[in-house]
C-alpha cells in the first residue's frame, strides 16, 4: 500500500497543483461551463489533442441543446442549474489533492459509513485521497494475473495516455455520441476518471473486475467514464459499488457508460450506486452487442434527488441477448425514473427486462422503458417485467412502457404488478416471532432477491443493508 | 405447563363496528388437544387471529392470558412470579410468539425470494432473542449488539451469541423435515410461493415443530388436504403434543381431521361464543345432525 502511495505522489505533478489554485480563481470568476475551463481540465490531465477537441465539440454540443423536457412524468430538474456545474468539479479536484478529510463530509454520509460497518482504516480512503490509492492497489493485482492474457483493467484518464488508439476508436463514438442527449454532451465536456476494460478475443476473465473505491476517489468522479471492449468470444464481468455516497457538496452526477460487446461474447456489467439526497443523477449507458452477443445489465439504484437512468443495449448482431436487472429505491423527496432500453435490429434477438421499485415515505419510482424491434428483426423476443412495491399510501409507482414493433414474426410480453407491502404478510412473520421492521425488511430482502443473486456476496449484503438502512430512514 | 386462557373476550373488526366475538371463554393447557368447531361466520378464524394479536380486530372487552411454569423455558430456568402471567392482549405478535403461541393460518402468506431456511432460522433466532427480552427487561438495559461480523454465511447474517447458526440449524430443519416426510427441496424453495394447499398446510406444522410453541392455533388446517396429505399433518399435530407437550387449538370444519387428531375437548362456537363443549362423541355428534340442533339446544330455537 505504502509503495502504491508512493508512486501515486511522484505521478502527481507540480504542474497540477498550480493548476488547481488558477482554476480556483477563475472559477471564483463565476464563469459557467465555458472553453477555457475544459481546457484547463484537459490541460491538467496532460491529454492529447484528439481528446480537448472531442471535449470541445462536446461543449458545444451541450450548449446548443435544450434540456430534456415535454417526457409524461418526468422528474422535476427545475432545481439543477447547470451553470453551476463548474464551481462543483473544482471541489473535486480540491480533494484529489487531499485537502478534504473525513471531518468534512456530511454527517448522514459519515453514518452510512458507521452503520455499514466500514472500518476506520476504509472510511479514510473512502473520504478522500486514499481510496485512489486503495483502487491503484485494485488495478494493479487485476494487471498482474490479467495482463499476459492482454487484458487491460486501469483507469480511464491513464487508457488515454496508454491506449490511445483502443480510446480514439471507441471513446463516444458510436455507442454513446456526445449528440445523444445534453447531459451525454456534457459528460463528453466534462468527464473525468472512470475505468477502461479491454478484453481479448476469446479470453474469458473468470472473476469480476471490480472497481469498488473508484468513484469516491476520483477527484471529478462525478462525470466518470466506464468503456469496456470485449472481443470476440470473451467474457468478463465488471463491477462497478458506489455504494458510498457521493460528496454531499455536490448535486449533479452524470456519468457516461460505453460496452462494445463483440461477436459471441459475454459482458456482464453490475452496480451498486448510492447518491446523496440532493444529487442529480443523469447518465447514459449503453452496449452495442454483435452477433450471438450477450449483454448484461444488473443495477441498484438507491439515493439521489432525482435519478434519470435507462441502459440501454442495441442488438446489432443475429442472435445477440440482452438481460436487464435493474432495482429503484425512493424515500422521501425522492424521485427515481430508471427503466431500460433494448433496440432489436437484427433477427433472431432476445432480450429480458425485470424492473423492481421500491417507494416508502411519498417516493416515488417509475418504469420508464422502450423496447423497439426493427423491420426484419424476425423471430426476436422480448419479456419485460415490472414489479413496485409501496410501502404506504403517500408513495407513487408508474409504469411506462413504450413497444415500438416494427415486425410481425416476434413475440413480445409485458407483466406489471404494483402493490403496497402487504399487511397479512407482515402479520404472518410476526407471528412467527419477527418483529414489524424485520418483517418488512424481510420482505424486501424477497422482493429484491433477483438482484442479490447476480452480484458477488459482498456487494449482495452491502445492498441489502443499504437498503433496510433506508428502510429505517436512517440514510438522512 | 402453558396454559392459554381466554374468558369474556368480546372483539370487533377495527375499521368498523361489527361485533364478531361475544363473549368467549376458553382454556387450553400444554399437551391437550382442543377442537373448536362451528359454521363459517361463527368466529373461529377471529379467535384464532386474536389470540395471536391480528391489527385487523379490536379487543373490547375481556382478556387473553397466557400463564407459563418453569419447564417451558427449559429445566434450569425458573421463571419469577410476576413474570408467570401475560396478558396477550398488551403484546405485539411477535412478543406473543416469543412467549410460545403460534398461529397455523388458513391462507399462509407467500413471500417471495424469501427461502424456508432463511426465513425459519430467522424466526428461530428472533423468538430467541425476544424472549430474553422478555424475560430480563427489568435488569438489563438495551445493550446495543456489536456486529461482529460474518462469522457465518454472510447472506444469513452474522450469528451472535445464543444465537443457532447457519449449520446448527440446517440440521434442526433436515430433522425436522424428515419427520414430517418433506422433501429436502423445500428448504431452498420461497416461503409458500407456489407451494400446494398441501404443501403449505404442511410448512405451517414444521414451522411450528421448529418454533416449539407452548401453544398452537390451527386454523382450519386440514382444508383441502387429500387423504395422504391430511395423515401427514395429522401426524405431525400429533408429534407436537406428544414429543413437545404443546397445547393444541384445533380449529377445523370437519370430523375427518379427528379421526387422526383426537380431540380432548370439543367446542362448538355460534355466533361469536363457545356455545357447546364436550369430549370427542361431540364432534361425532355435529358430523352426523350438523349445527343446528346445537343452536336449538342452546337458545331453544334453530
Amino acid at each position: 500500500m505504502s509503495s502504491d502511495q508512493d508512486h501515486l505522489k511522484e505521478t502527481d505533478t507540480e504542474a497540477r497543483f498550480e493548476f488547481k489554485k488558477e482554476e480556483n480563481a477563475a472559477v471564483k470568476s463565476d464563469k459557467g461551463l465555458t472553453e477555457e475551463v475544459i481546457r484547463m481540465i484537459s490541460e491538467d490531465k496532460d491529454e492529447p489533442d484528439w481528446m480537448l477537441e472531442r471535449r470541445l465539440r462536446a461543449l458545444e454540443q451541450y450548449q446548443n441543446m435544450p434540456m430534456p423536457s415535454g417526457w409524461p412524468g418526468m422528474p422535476d430538474l427545475s432545481e439543477l442549474d447547470v451553470e453551476e456545474i463548474i464551481p462543483y468539479i473544482r471541489p473535486d479536484v480540491d480533494k484529489r489533492e487531499g485537502v478534504d478529510d473525513w471531518t468534512e463530509l456530511p454527517d448522514d454520509i459519515k453514518d452510512t459509513f458507521d452503520k455499514l460497518g466500514i472500518p476506520e482504516a476504509e472510511k479514510n480512503a473512502l473520504s478522500g485521497v486514499g481510496a485512489q490509492y486503495e483502487s491503484e492497489v485494485v488495478y494493479q493485482n487485476m494487471q498482474e494475473q490479467w495482463e499476459e492474457k492482454g487484458v487491460i483493467f486501469c483507469n480511464m484518464d491513464k487508457a488515454v495516455q496508454d491506449h490511445p488508439e483502443l480510446v480514439k476508436e471507441h471513446f463516444m463514438t458510436t455507442c454513446v455520441p456526445p449528440s445523444d442527449n445534453k447531459f451525454a454532451a456534457l459528460h463528453g465536456a466534462v468527464w473525468s476518471g472512470g475505468s477502461f476494460v479491454y478484453v481479448p478475443e476469446d479470453v474469458t476473465v473468470e472473476m469480476p473486475v471490480q472497481a469498488y473505491f473508484r468513484m469516491n476517489s476520483e477527484g471529478m468522479g462525478q462525470f466518470e467514464h466506464t468503456l469496456i471492449i470485449a472481443e470476440e468470444g470473451s467474457e468478463v464481468h465488471y463491477i462497478e459499488g458506489c455504494s458510498a455516497p457521493k460528496y454531499g457538496t455536490h448535486n449533479l452526477h452524470s456519468g457516461g457508460v460505453e460496452v462494445f460487446v463483440g461477436e459471441d461474447a459475454h459482458v456482464q456489467y453490475s452496480t451498486v450506486q448510492n447518491w446523496s439526497k440532493n444529487t442529480f443523477n443523469l447518465n447514459t449507458k449503453r452496449a452495442i452487442c454483435e452477433a450471438g452477443g450477450t449483454m448484461e445489465w444488473v443495477s441498484g439504484s438507491m439515493g439521489s434527488k432525482a435519478t434519470m437512468l435507462y441502459p440501454c443495449t442495441i442488438l446489432k448482431g443475429r442472435g445477440a441477448t440482452d438481460t436487464h436487472i435493474t432495482i429503484a429505491f425512493a424515500g422521501e423527496g425522492q424521485d427515481i425514473d430508471t427503466g431500460a432500453k433494448v433496440y432489436h435490429n437484427a433477427p433472431d434477438t432476445s432480450s429480458t427486462i425485470e424492473s423492481k421499485s421500491i417507494s416508502k415515505d411519498g417516493g416515488r419510482t417509475n418504469y420508464r422503458g422502450l423496447v423497439h424491434i426493427a423491420d426484419g428483426a424476425e423471430n426476436s423476443s422480448t419479456a419485460v417485467e415490472c414489479d413496485a412495491l409501496m410501502f404506504d399510501n403517500e408513495s407513487t409507482s408508474d409504469t411506462m412502457p413504450y413497444m415500438e414493433i416494427e415486425e410481425s414474426k416476434v413475440d413480445v410480453a409485458h407483466e406489471a404488478t404494483v402493490g403496497k407491502i402487504g399487511d397479512e404478510d407482515i402479520f404472518y412473520l410476526q407471528s412467527r416471532g419477527l418483529d414489524d421492521d424485520d418483517a418488512k425488511k424481510m420482505i424486501v430482502a424477497g422482493f429484491i432477491e433477483p438482484i442479490t443473486e447476480e452480484l458477488p456476496i459482498e456487494y449482495a449484503v452491502e445492498l441489502n443493508r443499504l437498503i433496510e438502512l433506508e428502510m429505517e430512514g436512517s440514510l438522512g | 405447563m402453558a396454559r392459554l386462557e381466554l374468558s369474556n373476550l368480546h372483539a370487533e373488526v377495527a375499521e368498523g363496528d361489527e361485533k364478531i366475538l361475544e363473549g368467549v371463554d376458553l382454556e387450553v393447557e400444554s399437551g391437550e388437544i382442543h377442537a373448536l368447531m362451528g359454521p363459517n361466520g361463527s368466529g373461529k378464524s377471529t379467535t384464532a387471529k386474536v389470540i395471536a394479536g391480528h391489527p385487523a380486530y379490536e379487543v373490547t372487552e375481556g382478556e387473553v392470558l397466557l400463564h407459563l411454569e418453569d419447564e417451558e423455558f427449559g429445566e434450569d430456568i425458573e421463571i419469577d412470579e410476576d413474570q408467570r402471567t401475560w396478558d396477550l392482549l398488551d403484546l405485539e405478535p411477535n412478543e406473543r410468539a416469543a412467549l410460545g403461541i403460534f398461529l397455523g393460518f388458513q391462507y399462509p402468506a407467500e413471500i417471495e425470494g424469501v427461502t424456508m431456511t432463511n426465513f425459519l432460522r430467522t424466526a428461530l433466532n428472533a423468538k430467541i432473542e425476544e424472549r430474553e427480552e422478555l424475560f430480563e427487561e427489568e435488569e438489563g438495559e438495551d445493550e446495543e449488539e456489536e456486529d461482529e461480523g460474518f462469522e457465518s454465511s454472510p447472506m444469513e447474517g452474522p450469528a451472535d451469541e445464543g444465537e443457532v447458526g447457519v449449520a446448527e440449524f440446517q440440521q434442526i430443519l433436515q430433522e425436522k423435515m424428515e419427520q414430517l416426510e418433506m422433501d429436502e427441496k423445500f428448504a431452498q424453495r420461497y416461503l409458500n410461493a407456489g407451494f400446494s394447499g398441501g404443501e403449505k398446510k404442511q410448512n405451517e406444522v414444521l414451522q411450528a415443530a421448529i418454533l416449539e410453541p407452548s401453544i398452537a392455533v390451527l386454523d382450519e388446517i386440514d382444508s383441502g388436504l387429500d387423504i395422504d396429505r391430511l395423515q401427514d399433518v395429522s401426524n405431525g399435530i400429533n408429534a407436537l403434543r406428544d414429543e413437545q407437550g404443546t397445547g393444541i387449538l384445533q380449529i377445523t370444519h370437519y370430523q375427518r381431521i379427528l379421526d387422526y387428531v383426537e380431540p380432548d375437548h370439543v367446542h362448538v362456537m355460534l355466533d361469536g361464543q363457545i356455545a357447546k363443549s364436550g369430549g370427542p362423541e361431540l364432534a361425532e355428534k355435529l358430523e352426523d345432525k350438523g349445527y343446528d340442533w346445537v343452536r336449538e339446544d342452546v337458545y331453544g330455537t334453530a
